[in-house]
């Protein structure tokens, strides 16, 4: 067997990008027009503003790229426009089938989150020039970030809708912090392991074959649990806890190699999802209307996720059409359910593809994490994907009775502001490690060997502006 | 607005999405980065040795023996000691049969670094201008799994002084680069033949 390892220059792409993003656009006004023909039979008015206002936004973000992050990843952007353009057409075409029009309407209020959004992204690309700067306010973002997850419970601010208490309210705004929260422990998450990783991973014994660690290493994995049974018990979350606990073992097992957290973080899990079972009411309803969403006393209680299996399935393979179908029937069709709504109108052709463009999101993710040479990158841009994923697979998996409901968002697509924001800031930071990642490495300087000390450490001076 | 029209457009837009999903892959197909690892198996490498072998008996003079071929990596140690320009490492993406390297370049040039023992063995790569560091960093050209090495173990590059000419220099390694029973203290010229022993691990030049 011969080997041969090349060390391969990428293309920026942009060029690609582009012609990705040119597509993307297309796809959204298409959708766009197709509701509206479909609703009232005529192109809609206001195509013109939202077509063009939609393409300076995106393009603005790629000129920045170009600008900023000449090798980041190609196909990011591009699949996250796709994916908020999609939610966007729904929520548009839930708007007409209620009567909300113009300002009234939820699709107002996205166009307006999908740009603060797209802004942040930019801002972040801009002001942010290397990730490893982030590495810095690794406890500040601990801090920021159980402050976040916390702050629900705060009497006077927090706020209880859907029997969750996972909402503040500003004001007028309704805010789940929780979003934000995910950005910044996976931040405090990659600071932390990729310090005290050797620890974790080297001492321990060895029991059937898994290397258990020592006792006193156990506390981070403790402290977690925690944290999550408190968002289990306070905030009744499960899918809110479910997510950060995950997003900490599954950043924990990439940092240490072993097998054994994932089993210890599956079985405290395990057994905090127990109590939860047995000691709250509102986790068994769930879990009945989870196993039996048919029998008439669930529906009586609630009927969204019957009526989002039925939807789905009036779909069909090629889907009723965008603006001919009827998802408006199920409750929280533009939030919880969008993917079910989108999977009525879209078919299973269409809801498949969603999800593999979610997929290679992920996969975009995960390369770069691998691409990445230093050890906070990596574990940063891990953990962001995972949150990502992990999300997708706990609402899209309630809504396709996988695993019981749990109310979070589905990235780019839900409506609300916070996850729009949440998940721009996270394509932003996808895209500057990648273009750490991509970018080829500086070359060593050839011909000082000899006399200076230490010529082949050539330390990338990072300079704050 | 006509039904038909609706239904093209319904099938339209389901056919856009697939066709933006598949050039997204189109473009991450070719979007390769980063370090590629490629294993040739015996049997390609004997189809290609047979290739040269052809090649060489129609040449007016025999310049290049092709070595490495179905032994792997030990048949090529036999045959580098001739020195002719191995051709374990010519590159498998471009196909080129012939051996791109070791042509209007001075004799006793080092072109390439072999893996002789050790995990890799058999592993090869291209010396290139910019230098190569070998270590158990990731951001090694040379990525060794190799408990005896440091991170920035050593690194190879084109000599200051001798166009043509590589130096290979220990870069403070806890349990030291080897030429021979020599532990490294300096910068010193290699060329062909060389060997270099890190560990477990045992490189050799090859022109």
């Amino acid at each position: 067997m011969t080997t041969t390892v090349e060390q391969l220059t990428p293309r920026t792409r942009r060029n690609s990008e582009l012609g990705l993003l040119v597509l993307a656009i297309g796809i959204v006004l298409l959708a766009w027009v197709t509701t509206d023909l479909n609703r009232n039979g005529t192109v809609p008015a206001n195509i013109i503003p939202i077509a063009g206002g939609f393409t300076v936004l995106v393009l603005s973000v790629h000129v920045v790229l170009r600008w900023k992050a000449a090798y980041a990843d190609p196909v990011l952007l591009p699949i996250a426009t796709v994916l908020n353009g999609l939610g966007l057409v729904m929520i548009h075409r839930l708007d007409l089938a209620r009567g909300k029009l113009g300002t009234d309407g939820d699709a107002y209020r996205q166009i307006i989150w999908t740009t603060l959004g797209v802004a942040l992204a930019i801002a972040v690309i801009i002001a942010l020039r290397d990730h490893r700067l982030l590495r810095r306010y690794t406890y500040v973002s601990m801090a920021v970030g159980f402050v976040l997850l916390l702050l629900p419970l705060v009497p006077g601010l927090g706020q209880t809708i859907n029997g969750s208490q996972i909402w503040i309210s500003l004001g007028p705004l309704n805010f789940q912090p929780g979003e934000f929260a995910k950005i910044a422990l996976a931040i405090f998450f990659a600071g932390y392991l990729v310090q005290t990783r050797d620890v974790l991973s080297l001492a321990g014994k060895r029991v059937l074959g898994f290397t258990f660690p020592r006792g006193r290493d156990l506390g981070p994995i403790l402290v977690a649990w925690l944290l999550a049974v408190l968002i289990l018990v306070f905030q009744k979350d499960l899918g809110t806890a479910l997510l950060f606990f995950g997003l900490f073992v599954a950043m924990l097992y990439v940092a240490t190699e072993r097998v054994s957290w994932i089993a210890i973080g599956l079985l405290l899990f395990g057994v905090a999802v127990f109590f939860a079972l047995s000691a709250f009411t509102h986790f068994q309803k769930r879990v009945d209307l989870w196993l039996d969403p048919f029998s008439p006393q669930n529906l009586e209680r609630s009927n969204q996720l019957a009526n989002g299996l039925w939807g789905m399935a009036s779909g069909g393979l090629t889907g009723t059409g965008l603006g001919a179908g009827r998802p408006w029937l199920t409750s929280f069709a533009e939030s919880d359910f969008i993917f079910s709504s989108l999977g009525e109108e879209l078919g299973l052709f269409g809801s498949v593809a969603i999800l593999v463009l979610y997929l290679i999101f992920c996969e975009r993710g995960v390369r770069t994490a691998l691409g990445v040479r230093d050890g906070f990158g990596k574990l940063l841009a891990i953990g962001l994907t995972f949150s990502v994923a992990f999300q997708l697979f706990i609402v899209i998996g309630g809504v396709t009775r996988v695993i019981p409901l749990t109310g979070l968002t589905t990235p780019f697509m839900s409506l609300g502001g916070s996850s729009l924001l949440a998940n721009w800031v996270i394509v932003a930071l996808l895209l500057r490690i990648s273009d750490q990642a991509r970018r080829p490495m500086p070359e060593i300087p050839v011909g000082v060997a000899s006399d200076d000390p230490s010529p082949a450490e050539v330390t990338q001076v990072v300079r704050m502006s | 607005m006509s039904e038909l029209t609706l239904t093209l457009l319904r099938l339209g837009l389901l056919a856009l999405l697939w066709i933006f999903i598949f050039s997204v892959v189109a473009v991450l197909r070719t979007d390769l980065y980063g370090t590629s690892v490629s294993r040739r198996g015996q049997r390609k490498a004997a189809k290609r040795q047979a290739k040269e072998q052809r090649k060489a008996a129609r040449a007016p003079q025999p310049v290049a023996v092709a070595a490495g071929g179905a032994g792997g990596a030990a048949a090529g140690v036999a045959a580098a000691g001739a020195g002719a320009p191995a051709a374990v490492s010519a590159p498998v993406a471009d196909g080129a049969p012939a051996p791109r390297w070791g042509r209007g370049r001075s004799k006793g040039t080092p072109t390439t670094l072999v893996v002789t023992e050790g995990p890799l063995t058999g592993t090869t790569l291209p010396l290139r201008s910019g230098g190569l560091l070998i270590g158990r960093n990731p951001e090694c050209a040379l990525v060794l799994d190799d408990d005896y090495a440091s991170g920035r173990h050593c690194r190879i590059y084109p000599d200051p002084t001798n166009r043509g000419g590589w130096v290979v220099e220990d870069l403070g390694s806890t349990n030291g680069t080897f030429i021979g029973r020599d532990k490294l203290t300096s910068a010193r010229p290699v060329e062909i033949g060389t060997t270099l022993r890190i560990g477990k691990t045992v490189l050799e030049l090859r022109g």
